[in-house]
């Protein structure tokens, strides 16, 4: 390790070296979500620590209360798990804010904002590595259903139909946690407040229990929130009966907050700072 | 004159601070420019204005012939930063870094490959090619983050305080690299808070403090105001302070500055020095301990401005 820097390699690799064309905009975003990938294989505790409690709710819920909700935990966790489905990649979105607070805080933001790329590349590189992410996570949550009795009766098919139902509502819902992820100052604060807005939001569902035996104001809270929705819709389809109309509503809804986020994302992710 | 900087009045504000206040500098195609501050003096907004990462609150600029204001993106594809902090990816490992930033330059995944272990050979980190960077110590990341830099060859390098930190032969290691930089002909703007540094490798210093331009020149012409060096002596017997003061003011030399143990005297070059110390000598006043270094940012400070930094801070 004692040998100085050699002159030589360092002149020889500079100057005939010639200039690439550069990337277009699809491939940058693809390289972008290469790296993604790459943080969860050296990093694969960011993945677990939001995936290890829907884990843990799943059993806890189907073993605890499942007898007394449904019945039996058997026929509990057939309504239980594809909403334990929605919650978990729900949740999984905030990295997507956590990774962008991060990058900025350690410069790495500069070095891409300073290159030659479309400037919004690094964002929809991060979100299609989360994307990767959900989908790891979907067969985690998927996986343990099975070995706990859970029976799809809509086959893979439906099963994959739910879990990209699920990701595209959660892709829109990314485009707050970006906003977030640039409005707070730390990783950890990003965290605190998208957990804020999501505990509420997957309980006041009927993600656990048929809100039927809930007092009235919250059914109606319930009733229109978009998890509500989102469990129905990914019911429907992992047991072979749509619920079309969840299913438009999730679309829409998906819609509408990707419309309003996303440009509002993208605007202050070019602001200077 | 073919210049690859040129900015007239450059300005940029935050709030009510002003971190770059007017800064009309120059600075010649392919020659090394040092740009010596203390904390704060507005180093890392001037760069970062250059780099088109800020937008100019006011004044103009033309980098290698592109107006800062309005062509960002030619700009853009022919300088590199490397920022004050580390950017790179601490989850990633340092082949992994490189790779990225080579295919997001747009080279294939194949000649990314190469390109990334080329790199890691030429900057010394082939053995640290697989650990993730955040294993990494503050000198090899330095380096992976020049490196970084120099995928494609740029015609500009920026370089914010790149041996901040860095023990002395990592640093020795980093001036080596901007030297070879600066050979092929890129132009290099780096920044710093020693003299030394500025000294060692740049053509042309410009001093700034507060957002203002306090000295431009060669290094040879900023020293001929500040003296060559300073000359730190501990005394054996402090008590015989103001006789060897004395004794300098007799001799000739310049006024002393007391230190706790002793006196600080500039002096224009080493035979001085020596001169100081023989007559010291024959005086019968022992000297413990002395050293001739390289004045530091805040004697040049001193000698420019008549002020030392803390009390220009203070202002
Ligand atoms: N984004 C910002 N918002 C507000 N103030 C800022 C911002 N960036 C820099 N400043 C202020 O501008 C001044 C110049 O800062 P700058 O970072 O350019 O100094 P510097 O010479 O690089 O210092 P250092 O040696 O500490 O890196 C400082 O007073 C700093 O607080
Ligand atoms: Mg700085």
């Amino acid at each position: 390790m004692n040998s100085p820097i050699q002159n030589q390699p360092i002149n020889g690799i500079l100057s005939q070296h010639t200039k690439p064309k550069p990337l277009n905009t699809f491939s940058a975003a693809m390289a972008l979500g290469w790296r993604a990938l790459l943080k969860i294989k050296h990093v694969p505790f960011q993945l677990f620590d939001v995936t290890v409690f829907p884990l843990m709710m799943t059993l806890m819920f189907t073993y605890l209360f499942g007898g007394a909700l449904a019945g039996s935990p058997q026929e509990y966790i057939q309504y239980l798990l594809p909403g334990i489905l929605v919650q978990t990649i729900l949740f999984i979105t905030v990295y997507t804010g956590v990774g962008l607070n991060t990058d900025i805080s350690k410069g790495i933001y500069d070095r891409f904002r300073s290159m030659p790329i479309w400037p919004s590349a690094p964002v929809f590189g991060a979100l299609l590595g989360d994307v990767l992410r959900y989908s790891i996570a979907a067969i985690m949550v998927l996986g343990l259903g099975f070995i706990l009795g859970f029976r799809p009766q809509g086959g893979l098919l439906g099963v994959i139909l739910a879990v990209v139902l699920v990701q595209i509502f959660a892709s829109s819902l990314a485009w707050i946690w970006i906003i977030v992820g640039m409005l707070v100052k730390s990783p950890e604060s990003v965290m605190t407040t998208s957990f804020l807005f999501l505990f509420p939001l997957t309980f006041a569902s009927n993600v656990f229990v048929d809100p039927a035996t809930m007092p009235g104001w919250l059914q109606a809270f319930v009733s229109v929130n978009p998890v509500t929705q989102l469990a129905n819709a990914s019911r429907g389809l992992m047991h072979g009966a749509p619920d079309i109309s969840s299913i438009v509503w999730v679309l829409i809804a998906t819609a509408i907050i990707t419309a309003i986020f996303a440009p509002i994302a993208l605007r202050m992710y070019h602001r200077e700072r | 004159m073919n210049y690859a900087i040129e900015t007239n009045d450059l300005r940029k504000t935050f709030g009510d601070t002003h971190a770059v206040d007017g800064i009309s500098l120059s600075v010649a195609k392919g020659s090394v420019f040092g740009l010596l501050g203390p904390n704060g003096a507005g180093k890392t907004t001037t760069v970062r204005l250059l780099a088109t990462l800020l937008s100019p609150s006011g004044g103009s600029a033309r980098v290698l012939g592109h107006d800062l204001a309005t062509e960002g993106a030619a700009i853009r594809s022919k300088v590199s930063l490397t920022g004050q902090f580390a950017s790179v990816d601490e989850d990633l490992t340092g082949y992994e870094n490189l790779i990225l930033v080579s295919r997001l330059l747009g080279h294939s995944w194949r000649d990314s490959k190469q390109r990334a272990g080329e790199l890691l050979n030429a900057f010394d980190l082939a053995e640290a090619a697989g650990r993730q960077v955040r294993t990494y110590s503050g000198g090899m990341r330095r380096r992976l983050d020049i490196a970084a830099s120099l995928i494609i060859t740029p015609e500009i390098l920026f370089l914010d305080e790149p041996t901040t930190g860095l023990d002395p032969r990592s640093r020795n290691q980093v001036w080596d690299m901007v030297r070879d930089i600066a050979a092929i002909g890129t132009t290099v703007l780096l920044t710093t808070q020693y003299l030394e540094e500025a000294d060692q490798l740049a053509d042309r210093l410009a001093v700034i403090d507060h957002g203002k331009l306090i000295a431009e020149g060669t290094s040879r012409e900023l020293k001929a105001s500040v003296g060559s060096g300073t000359l730190k002596i501990h005394l054996q017997d402090p008590s015989q302070r103001l006789s060897a003061e004395a004794l300098l003011q007799l001799v000739g030399a310049n006024p002393a500055q007391a230190t706790t143990e002793g006196l600080s005297i500039q002096v224009p070059d080493p035979a001085e020095a020596m001169r100081i110390l023989q007559a010291l000598e024959n005086a019968g006043i022992g000297v413990a301990e002395f050293s001739l270094g390289s004045p530091s940012l805040d004697e040049v400070f001193f000698a420019l401005t008549g002020k030392s930094q803390e009390s220009s801070e203070a202002i």
